[in-house]
């Protein structure tokens, strides 16, 4: 008998009788104001949010925060001019040395400020954890009350790899002292476009 | 670490000495546990949130063979390659061989309890591998050669000044500095480096979806990302209970998770893998080690239903006071003192002692586990198999004795008043454990029966 053998038989002896699946497992939450709710726990965990009316709106704040910043990829096309580099490479070590992407998120979460991004988004996995600064831009409409809405609307494994990104990476294992800035990304700037 | 060859009492005797460090420890983690019921207040639905999650748990147990089966059938459709590990021993032989075939000798690897519970890293380093620990906290406590203390706070135990004395001793910071912000910079670099050079990752499993046959792993640091998405090996090693029957669960695990671990809204970081990325293996190890006999036992059964938040951590009065290297087990606090006598009986026999009963735990688990009563009844297995702390057991049958004869009852609390009253240093020593850090009580003059006769008279 294989280990699978013995594991399965195993727990097929040893499981309880069949019990149901609830009824309810999902929760509507309703927030008066979906955008202010997502920019309010965004700003919470860390991140920063803006609402902007165009593109152009995103070009200009993103040449004032970043002045002269080199080494950036972008797979916005109406964004492309700011970018110097791609993130559409073979090999993810690469993508070392970039100090910021610009991506698109097709959903967000009010509840928790959380951006589902996949591969559709992504050239590479790493991409939003490797660069050194992070920007996400995602349009209001597609903001959804909470997870359950998410999931509703997501087949998760369309790609081979999906992640929901909330704020920049962070730890509180020194003292329980907040830092901004683990592994992944040390900011996280997300653009509200309408 | 000597604590970790001591009974639980023991332990918390030496964590105790130092009591400062002690009251920062209570609070530091009460602070936390202050964060989950702030995050939890926010949810209007959050109990009906606990039941469904609960719910989905029972159902899991009770569906266990078939969902690991759809499970196993379509990670592989995907291109994943599923292995399975009885014990331990399986499990670090499987994950030795990956690492084999993969013509390497490093190996980075991100959170996972299991790996602690396999003991993996010391199989590992016996056997010449390099394994490096990529989680803050964890890489923290891999350098001191010690093991986490909680589940996901692993260096809780630690000051940032043990920290400084750490970095500046393995990554050559600057002697004496405390400062977070520059030791996580520093920790930053060094483990950026590792990320991109080491060919094989190894991550936890936080839910495996039987519907896709993917999995999903949470973390805040972005650490197991940066792994797996830079090797051309990624490891899943996973308890067969981590197993759910649909993505559209997520919604339910991924909204009590974090606001129960630690009071955010959501990790940083959930990412769900499906797939291999081209031209990578992705290999997943599915572990018993015990679990399909914990699934047997009607009482214990339910403690396979833990998403590893460590709320039932940081809510007790005891993990709180008596740190986590006192469970000399994987897993500290109340979940672990239930999980850990099904593991071996003898050597954790004296944890499901540690604790008061309180119930907090069960009031603060997401998925509803009676922590407190499997606290409660492993004490009654543990003492019918003979593994009751011997002392205990002793002064248990000669109470009974006293409790089950009048006359003896009366001559006994005659006796304990005369001591009380004329030789209090009978009682008031150290080999009384009533007496630790406490005053015996002034005795009363006569008992309540004697009370009761004289008074019924007038």
């Amino acid at each position: 008998m294989t280990s699978r053998e013995k594991i399965l038989a195993n727990i097929k002896a040893n499981q309880p009788d069949l019990r149901p699946l609830p009824e309810q497992y999902t929760f509507v939450s309703s927030f008066p104001d979906l955008t202010k709710q997502f920019i309010d726990v965004l700003t919470f965990v860390g991140g920063r949010a803006l609402v902007v009316p165009d593109y152009a709106a995103i070009r200009a704040d993103l040449q004032a925060q970043y002045p002269n910043l080199t080494s950036v990829a972008t797979t916005i096309p109406e964004l492309a001019d700011l970018a110097d580099r791609t993130m559409d490479v073979s090999d993810p070590h690469e993508l070392a040395d970039l100090n910021l992407a610009i991506i698109e998120g097709p959903i967000a979460v009010a509840e928790n400020a959380a951006i589902w991004v996949d591969e559709q988004q992504l050239p590479q996995r790493v991409a939003p954890m490797i660069t050194q600064y992070l920007v996400i831009v995602i349009r209001q409409s597609t903001l959804v009350p909470n997870m359950h809405d998410a999931y509703k609307q997501l087949k998760v494994d369309t790609t081979g790899f999906g992640t929901f990104i909330c704020g920049p990476s962070k730890t509180a294992d020194i003292e329980q002292s907040l830092v901004i800035g683990a592994h992944g990304a040390r900011s996280l700037t997300v653009y509200l476009l309408p | 670490m000597n604590q970790l060859n001591l009974d639980h009492a023991s332990a918390a005797v030496a964590f105790n000495k130092d009591e400062p460090r002690v009251d920062w420890h209570d609070e530091t983690l009460w602070f936390v546990r202050t964060k989950r019921d702030r995050a939890a207040a926010q949810l209007p639905e959050w109990e009906q949130l606990r039941e469904a999650a609960s719910q989905i748990k029972n159902h899991v147990l009770s569906n266990m063979h078939d969902l690991l089966a759809q499970f196993e059938e379509n990670a592989k459709r995907n291109g994943i390659t599923v292995h399975w590990a009885e014990n331990a021993d399986e499990h670090n032989a499987i994950i030795h061989k990956l690492i084999q075939d993969a013509g390497v000798t490093r190996m980075v690897k991100s959170k996972s309890m299991l790996t602690e519970e396999c003991h993996l890293n010391d199989y590992l380093t016996r056997h010449g591998i390099e394994v490096i620990d990529s989680d803050l906290g964890e890489r923290i406590v891999q350098m001191r050669k010690e093991p986490p203390s909680h589940i996901v706070l692993p260096a809780i135990h630690l000051k940032k000044s043990d920290v400084g004395e750490t970095f500046h001793e393995h990554l050559g910071t600057e002697k004496g500095a405390t400062d977070p912000q520059y030791l996580t910079e520093a920790a930053r670099q060094h483990l950026r480096d590792t990320f991109l050079t080491r060919k094989v990752a190894l991550t936890g499993v936080n839910f495996a979806i039987a519907e896709t046959g993917g999995f999903v792993v949470c973390t805040n640091e972005g650490n197991a990302d940066m792994g797996a998405h830079l090797a051309d090996v990624h490891i899943a090693a996973m308890g067969f209970e981590k197993i759910i029957p649909r993505a559209e669960h997520l919604g339910v695990f991924l909204r009590l998770l974090a606001r129960s671990a630690t009071g955010q809204p959501i990790t940083t970081f959930s990412s769900h893998f499906h797939r291999p990325r081209p031209g990578q293996e992705m290999h997943i190890v599915i572990v018993d080690n015990g679990r399909s006999r914990q699934l047997g036992r009607p009482d214990f059964r339910n403690s396979l239903k833990c998403i590893r938040c460590a709320a039932c951590l940081n809510t007790c009065p005891v993990y709180r006071r008596s740190g986590g290297h006192s469970y000399h087990s994987a897993i500290a606090g109340p979940i672990g003192s239930i999980l850990a006598p099904n593991l071996d009986m003898k050597l954790n026999a004296d944890l499901p002692f540690a604790s008061t009963l309180c119930g907090s735990c069960s009031n603060v688990c997401p998925v509803k586990i009676d922590i407190h009563d499997q606290l409660y009844k492993w004490r009654q297995v543990l003492m019918k198999e003979g593994y009751g702390p011997g002392g205990k057991t002793a002064a248990m049958k000669a109470m009974a004795t006293v409790l089950e004869s009048p006359s003896l009852y009366r001559m006994a609390g005659k006796i304990g008043r005369g001591v009380l009253r004329f030789t209090p240093v009978l009682a008031e020593n150290r080999f009384n454990p009533w007496y630790n850090q406490r005053e015996m009580p002034e005795p009363p003059a006569e008992s309540f029966r004697d009370w009761y006769i004289n008074n019924k008279k007038a």
